[in-house]
């Protein structure tokens, strides 16, 4: 099988450029008989079905939600990227370029991640104007801070609530273009299956969450702004209802899916602290700018902070262990997630960790002392107080516990340079496609990339397909293409509901989670890989023959769509895993201990894995199969990432 | 920790609801109150003994758990989101009840919010409202430089303290009125603090309050509920702001306005 990935002819800073001037065009007149299926209302749906309804397209956009404004990209805290060079500290698009190309591990497409640095500052424009509240310094100008992986400060940000107010700004636009009648929007649906007409993508299967209802859509295109799978983990950042269901779905019909095993463990998050915990808290990375991160030098204080003999603040000094900064003399608590998160496992699992042994301490005492404790207030004030009211400690006045926790999947459906997937007319956009993030993504480039692909690019190239359909007349749910998906769709939910076994959907998926996050963690080992996909293998036995969904199909029944979204998450399982058996180096997020310098850091191999790993799926009992896209650095030169 | 829950269980928005009364133990202080109606969940689908009375498990609108989706909602002993301060249901934990405690637990009650499972109600009319004129007319493409337009910080700020708004329908749920004037408010006056938002400011929040009058939301008699019980504490300051531009559109003419 053959893959292209379309990149523009030419150097980076013109490829886009080039495409946007070489694209074909539909006309006003025609966009009225083009319809576009938006699945998801996070920033890259919403902003996507904002654009392409104020464009003139009929453009129906589906939620799972009760309404659009609670995508999950609402929880993201700390900012988002943009090379505008406000602070005149050197940033630039290429620097904005070069640091997303170098957090990543070198495992993203260059040509993709320089269209995104060169659409980030129409994003900080384009949000200002909608109104967003970004923070502004007393001239009335926009303030920046920095993130991880960065020696320049071009986060902006509104409190700790970014994504809240961008997604606001997103779903403000969305709603004017709802009233003026050119998106419909459906919510409370879970889309269970995509519709192929001769190859394209051309509709969708929906289940009306409330009502049980089976419904068809149909359209010229589909796209998915579907988000992460994180929860594969059952424990993550993500939100309960954050699924994977639509992208395996589209997996399942033949769309590759890239890079599965590129997850992201976010390093400073609440530490777990019971089984009946439902989900984990992320503290947002902008706390790196001011806390610092530490463990106790002597175990004897490991022992006694445990027992809760000794409060952390009794600790001098001198027996503190600031590991970041004492491995990473240059970027210090600012190092890139992936490189904080494995620095924090190294000192637990060498017996440092406080609490329960699986934290670490994130301490504001320098900053309170060097800025006021007002000013703290004023920056970080949403994060304490919900770090007050879920640990029941006050962190204004003794050290955050954090530890890390799954947040982020840069793995996600292959897109080309167009973000459409090898399926024609399947287009993915955000977090649910894999292009920008390689093996780490970085602080404030989630928001920055949702963004650019619904308001800048998704635009462009999906004209650049729809061009050639003008004359395709709306398309109606008669076909047997789509009776066929209705009918599997109706026999998997009866299948579900008559299992009638004797475990509930949570505790199988708790279970998933513990081989997930034991096998394919934060440490991966080929041995504890292949234990782990047969863990996997039994899990998806257990759960057809032993899950218990009660209730009715025909109504409000959320375990049932637990139950949904669950039997494509353990398959997904065993992909991921797989992923990250083949991947014999260490990259980014993806750390195979085997592979690992002297001093512990990722060793990657270019000279075998410079490639995209996608996987194709090729029947229920088979293993899925690897499709390459090879991996070209013409911008910049591939080079072992140096923090220190 | 144990607790006595008395739940209001309804089949759907035709059917006759009813408090059910659900004993549960063992619950960890630390608990969320979701995480302890999850648990009672688990026991339900378990068929578990120690629950009293059997039945499907029950139903209740939950997403993010951190407190900003607004999709979460509880009227808990007689209070939205219950008793801690600025919180959302999904942020309270059960450390703040008494041990055998007995919890009462409702829906949402307001006109506006039609029932459609045991805890869950359609707020799809706040939607509505916003659809109405709660954005800043600027096509994708056509901002200019952000930088551009200084904003005040002050005027910043207080943009961003009525863009917290969550939309989670407390305020609705705590008015004597099942008034939203907390909700439009606090959209009205995000916009019309900034300079961005002002061009519209006149049209937005006629538009808005009519709409928000015919989903049936009812009137403010200045109880001030709505800003004691909103999770992020948004300002009935808001609603005066409103109110302001409100009474100043009136006085102008249809040609000022559009």
């Amino acid at each position: 099988m053959d893959i292209n990935a379309k990149i523009p002819q030419g150097p980076i800073e013109s490829k886009w450029t080039k495409y946007k001037a070489d694209a074909k065009l539909v006309s006003p007149a025609n966009r009225r008989k083009i319809d576009i299926i938006i699945v998801g209302t996070g920033l890259a749906g919403a902003s996507a079905a904002a654009s392409l309804g104020e464009m003139g397209y009929n453009v129906k956009v589906f939620c799972y939600q009760d309404s659009p404004r609670r995508a999950h990209s609402i929880a993201a805290q700390g900012g988002i990227n943009a090379a505008k060079n406000y602070p005149n500290d050197g940033d630039n698009i290429f620097r904005l370029f070069f640091d997303t190309i170098k957090g990543g591990d070198y495992r993203s497409r260059e040509a993709n991640v320089y269209r995104l640095a060169e659409v980030s500052n129409h994003i900080i424009d384009q949000a200002v104007a909608q109104g967003v509240p970004f923070a502004r310094e007393y001239g009335g100008f926009l303030d920046n801070r920095s993130f991880g992986g960065a020696q320049v400060s071009r986060t902006f940000y509104a409190r700790g609530q970014t994504g809240q107010q961008l997604l606001l700004g997103a779903y403000s636009a969305l709603s004017r273009q709802i009233a003026a009648g050119t998106v419909e929007l459906l919510t409370r649906r879970d889309i269970v299956d995509i519709v192929l007409i001769d190859g394209k993508a051309r509709g969708v299967i929906a289940r009306n969450l409330i009502t049980g209802e089976i419904e068809r859509h149909a359209a010229h295109t589909v796209v998915l702004g579907t988000g992460g799978y994180g929860n594969v983990f059952y424990l993550s950042t993500n939100a309960k209802g954050s699924n994977v269901t639509p992208v395996w779905k589209a997996y399942k019909k033949g769309a590759l899916f890239a890079n599965p095993a590129f997850t992201q463990i976010h390093p400073t998050c609440i530490p777990v602290h019971g089984d009946y915990q439902s989900k984990l808290t992320l503290m947002s990375e902008s706390l790196r700018n001011d806390g610092r991160i530490w463990v106790p030098k002597k175990e004897e204080d490991v022992q006694k902070l445990r027992n809760k003999e000794i409060r952390p603040r009794d600790i001098p000094e001198e027996d503190r262990d600031y590991y970041l900064e004492r491995r990473y003399p240059a970027f210090g608590n600012l190092v890139p997630r992936d490189v904080a998160s494995r620095a924090a496992k190294e000192r637990c699992d060498a017996g440092f960790g406080v609490y329960t042994g699986l934290a670490v301490y994130l301490d504001f005492k320098d900053a309170i002392e060097r800025l006021g404790r007002d000013n703290i207030e004023k920056k970080y004030g949403n994060l304490f107080q919900m770090y007050e009211k879920i640990v029941d400690e006050n962190p204004y006045e003794t050290p955050m516990m954090i530890y890390p926790a799954v947040h982020y999947t840069m793995g996600g459906l292959w897109v080309d340079y167009e973000l459409m997937s090898n399926i024609p007319g399947l287009f993915v956009i955000g977090e649910a496609n894999f292009s920008d993030h390689g093996a780490n993504r970085l602080g404030a480039s989630a928001l920055m990339q949702g963004l650019a692909d619904g308001y800048f690019v998704l635009p462009y190239t999906i004209a650049n397909y729809l061009a050639d359909e003008i004359k395709i007349p709306h398309f109606t749910t008669d076909a047997p293409e789509f009776a066929e998906a209705e009918k599997e769709v109706k026999d998997s939910i009866s299948k579900l509901m008559n299992v009638n076994g004797k475990r509930s959907v949570d505790d199988i998926h708790k279970e998933l989670g513990h081989i997930m996050w034991e096998h394919c963690g934060m440490g991966r080992t080929e041995e504890g890989l292949k234990e782990g996909i047969q863990k996997v293998k039994e899990l998806k036995k257990e759960f057809w023959s032993n899950v218990k969904v009660p209730g009715t199909a025909e109504t409000f029944n959320e375990e049932l769509i637990k139950a949904g979204h669950l039997a494509d998450f353990i398959e997904l399982g065993e992909v991921m895993m797989q992923d990250a058996l083949n991947r014999e180096e260490s990259c980014g997020g993806h750390y195979r201990m085997e592979h690992q310098t002297p001093e512990g850091e990722a060793l990657r191999h270019d000279d075998k894995f410079t490639y995209v790993a996608n996987w194709k799926f090729t029947g229920e009992d088979s293993p899925a199969e690897l499709i390459k896209e090879e991996l070209k650095f013409e911008a910049v030169e591939l080079k072992t990432r140096n923090y220190k | 920790m144990k607790f006595t829950l008395k739940i209001w269980r309804q089949n759907d928005a035709k059917s006759k609801g009813k408090f059910v009364t659900y004993k549960i133990d063992n619950i960890s202080s630390d608990s969320s109150f979701l995480e302890m109606l999850d648990q009672l969940n688990q026991r339900l689908i378990n068929n578990d003994d120690s629950i009293s009375v059997p039945g499907c498990p029950v139903h209740y609108d939950h997403d993010c758990r951190e407190g900003i989706c607004g999709m979460c909602g509880l009227y808990i002993n007689g209070r939205p989101h219950g008793p801690d301060k600025g919180v959302t249901t999904c942020q309270l934990h059960m450390r703040k009840f008494k041990d055998g405690a007995t919890i009462v637990i409702e829906p949402w009650r307001a006109k506006a919010f039609p029932l459609i499972r045991d805890l869950v109600v359609d707020r799809t009319a706040l939607d509505t409202i916003i659809q109405a004129g709660g954005y800043i007319s600027v096509k994708t493409g056509s901002a200019m430089e952000a930088n551009s337009t200084p904003v005040p910080k002050h005027l910043a700020e207080k943009a961003m303290d009525a863009a917290a708004c969550i939309g989670c329908g407390a305020c609705v749920a705590a008015c004597p009125n099942g008034s939203a004037m907390l909700f439009v408010g606090a959209k009205v006056a995000h916009m019309a603090y900034l300079p961005q938002g002002k061009p519209e400011a006149m049209r937005r929040v006629q538009s808005m309050v009519k709409v928000m009058d015919d989903c049936g939301f009812g009137n403010c008699s200045n109880a001030y509920a709505c800003e004691y019980e909103c999770p992020k504490e948004i300002s009935v300051t808001h609603i005066a702001k409103m109110n302001r531009d409100f009474l100043q559109a009136n006085l102008m003419s249809e040609k000022e306005i559009a």
